[in-house]
């Protein structure tokens, strides 16, 4: 019997023509049958510390990194002693906690680490020890570095 | 095997079986029927004999709180609810002219919709087969009306096809199902399918994918008056002189697939999302407030839960006034907990610890709604859209077109944006007027520069910011539905959970309310054995 495959065809196809830039698709978990948009997101990743902040954790610990409280509390980065080891907000930012999720499935061990490092130093905290991609791996749950 | 109906009427007989067997086997032999198989709803639960006495505090009046409080109260407990909110309904909302929502971080939105107009933030289409919800609709009087979902006619956009130039629905997923059958056909005509097609089944495997990709006679997809008649025509048909249609080009194999289109195909035929979907009249706030209707003496409203204690005789929960100001027991026999994991998990408790632990480990989603009121229907007159979906790879992920007053005159509310992952995230961390701003530049793509011009005042709601959820709903994996649904499910004593969390329909009203359903049944059984 003669091997076909359309699907192995289209894939051959797409990688082919997988465009240079960094592009991050949109993930939907696998459990999440929830109500959806039902399309696809062809999104620029954000790649500095700075650059993940302001476009993901910003969204519930707000741009001045001060969290915010109402029936219960997203806690402030800012000013936050808890920092001072980079192993618990890397952990955090991997496994998540309560209502935060982890985030593996949207950001890399270099995107993990550049923001961990961005909040260490900004928002008043002043740890200067660089955070690296190993810094990250070797927390369980993270995904290999590159 | 089916069972045969025939001598006596379906109806007769599922009426007997259900006499003699109960829901569970009724449930079976209507399955087995072809009927039912879409939902687990039997029906209103029908509990009664409370014990003398006996009483439940229901913890959030969202639609799983208020359900179980009206359930409860017709089976003869006394009930109160606890709402962290001045309004009742939870996450089923609409945002109306004239209303005000301040997110977490303190902005304050003043929402300037017209009269009549409206945003839903959370729930905005209900499914067909969500029984429950469309049955307590009918039972508590809130009127339904179609919601448009599949408009062929509306886009599709990528910026990785077509010049990143928004493409018909219709002709985008015409293409794509033209080219797979035409890919198809070769591979049967190369024999690469003999082995696994008999030779008669190839013939009709043929004609269907002739007919189904709109074929010509030698089995290619091309331009031509079969592909038009899905794809849609350059001159379309018309009478007299002119009336001989002319056929609409079929675009290149590469940027259909580049579109992704097929994500926007499989999505509608995922049974969530198959049409017949439905509204209420006025916006899905609607079915909260009929709810409310029921069960608003029950409920005290700006109570902000702080302490759950449950002992051998009862359940103590302490809350602060956050209007009045003060802290307040209340006192029951048992508990129903519907406060969104993320918030209850920063709740003192004494629930066992495993049920701590199931509570911890469910994370949120986030979600970004952003409703635009522009000064006319142009998607209508300008672009003969009425109602349904535009997509994008942008942020902002679709934009949707009003399903009601259409064709009216005057302004109406599109949703601008109903963003997930990490277009959500990016929405959410910005102000109010930053999302509108990026609303209306993503929009743009399909409506150009009238997209700016007839717009009016708009709104948003990022759940990462929704003081009292944290969050969309709950995000649950396989690996955490197999260590802890069920202890999150389980009656821990003398209090129960229920909402869209506890339910394997997450992220539906529908999920919340069979969860109910299903935890006030088990709940009152605990009662009546204590």
């Amino acid at each position: 019997m003669r091997s076909f495959s359309i699907g192995a065809q289209l894939a051959a196809l797409a990688l082919a023509a997988t465009p240079a830039v960094a592009l991050a698709q949109a993930q939907t978990p696998p459990q999440s049958r929830g109500d959806s948009p039902g399309g696809s997101n062809i999104l620029r990743a954000p790649v500095t510390g700075e650059q993940v902040y302001r476009q993901v954790c910003q969204a519930c610990h707000m741009a001045d990194a001060k969290g915010g409280s109402g029936a219960a509390t997203i806690p402030a980065l800012a000013n936050n002693p808890r920092l001072s080891a980079a192993a618990y907000p890397i952990t955090l930012v991997v496994k998540g906690r309560g209502a935060m999720p982890g985030f593996t499935d949207l950001l890399s061990p270099a995107q993990i680490a550049n923001v961990v490092g961005y909040i260490r130093t900004h928002f008043g905290n002043t740890y200067p020890k660089p955070v690296t991609d190993g810094d990250v791996t070797q927390i369980e749950g993270a995904k290999p570095a590159g | 095997m089916g069972l045969s109906a025939s001598g006596t009427s379906r109806r007769e007989l599922l009426t007997a079986i259900g006499l003699v067997g109960g829901a569970a086997a009724l449930y079976q032999a209507m399955t087995t029927m072809g009927h039912a198989a879409e939902t687990q709803f039997h029906g209103p639960p029908n509990l009664s004999g409370a014990r003398p006495g006996s009483s439940v505090i229901v913890l959030g009046a969202g639609l799983a709180g208020m359900l179980a409080a009206y359930e409860l109260s017709k089976a003869g407990y006394q009930v109160r609810i606890l709402e962290y909110q001045n309004r009742a309904g939870g996450r089923n909302w609409s945002l109306y002219g004239g209303d005000t929502y301040t997110e977490l971080g303190g902005a304050t939105q003043h929402v300037g919709f017209a009269q009549g107009n409206y945003l839903n933030p959370g729930p905005w289409r209900i499914p067909h087969h969500h029984r429950t919800l469309l049955h307590y609709c009918k039972s508590f009087g809130v009127a339904l009306e179609p919601f448009i979902q599949f408009n062929h006619n509306a886009y599709v956009h990528s910026a990785d096809a077509f010049g990143g130039k928004p493409q018909r629905y219709r002709a985008v997923a015409a293409d794509f199902e033209g080219n797979v059958a035409e890919l198809l056909s070769k591979a049967i005509d190369q024999k690469a399918l003999d082995a696994d097609v008999s030779p008669e089944d190839r013939e009709k495997l043929l004609e269907a994918l002739r007919g189904w990709g709109m074929l010509d006679k030698d089995m290619r997809y091309v331009t031509g008056l079969e592909s038009s008649e899905h794809r849609g025509y350059d001159r379309p048909p018309g009478g007299g002189v002119n009336g001989a249609p002319t056929p609409s080009t079929v675009s290149g194999f590469h940027d259909v697939l580049y579109s992704d289109v097929w994500k926007n195909m499989s999505f509608f035929m995922n049974q969530e999302f198959q049409t017949t979907m439905f509204q209420p009249v006025g916006g899905m706030g609607m079915i909260g407030k009929a709810f409310a209707r029921q069960v608003q003496p029950l409920i005290t409203h700006n109570a902000k839960v702080t302490k759950i204690a449950q002992d051998q005789q009862g359940v103590t929960v302490t809350f602060l006034d956050t209007a009045g100001g003060g802290v307040t027991q209340a006192r029951a026999s048992f508990c129903v907990c519907t406060i969104p994991l993320g918030v209850l998990n920063q709740i003192e408790n004494n629930l066992s610890p495993n049920l701590q632990t199931a509570v911890a480990a469910v994370p949120y989603s986030n979600s970004v709604k952003i409703g635009l009121e522009f000064k006319r229907r142009f998607w209508e007159e300008d672009d003969f859209i009425y109602g349904g979906h535009s997509f994008t790879s942008q942020d902002i992920g679709l934009v949707s077109y009003p399903n009601n007053r259409l064709f009216g005159d005057g302004p109406a509310v599109m949703l601008g944006a109903f963003a997930s992952g990490l277009g959500a995230y990016r929405l959410a961390g910005m102000t109010p007027q930053e999302r509108i701003e990026t609303a209306l530049t993503q929009g743009s793509v399909f409506h150009g520069d009238t997209y700016r011009q007839e717009y009016s005042n708009g709104a948003s709601v990022a759940w990462a910011r929704v003081p009292w959820t944290l969050g969309c709903c709950a995000r649950w994996s396989e690996d955490t539905r197999r260590e802890h649904y069920q202890t999150l499910v389980a009656v821990d004593d003398r209090v129960v959970l229920a909402g869209e969390h506890a339910s394997y329909v997450g992220c539906w009203m529908e999920g919340a309310l069979l969860s109910s359903i299903d935890a006030i049944t088990r709940l009152h059984q605990r009662a009546l054995e204590a």
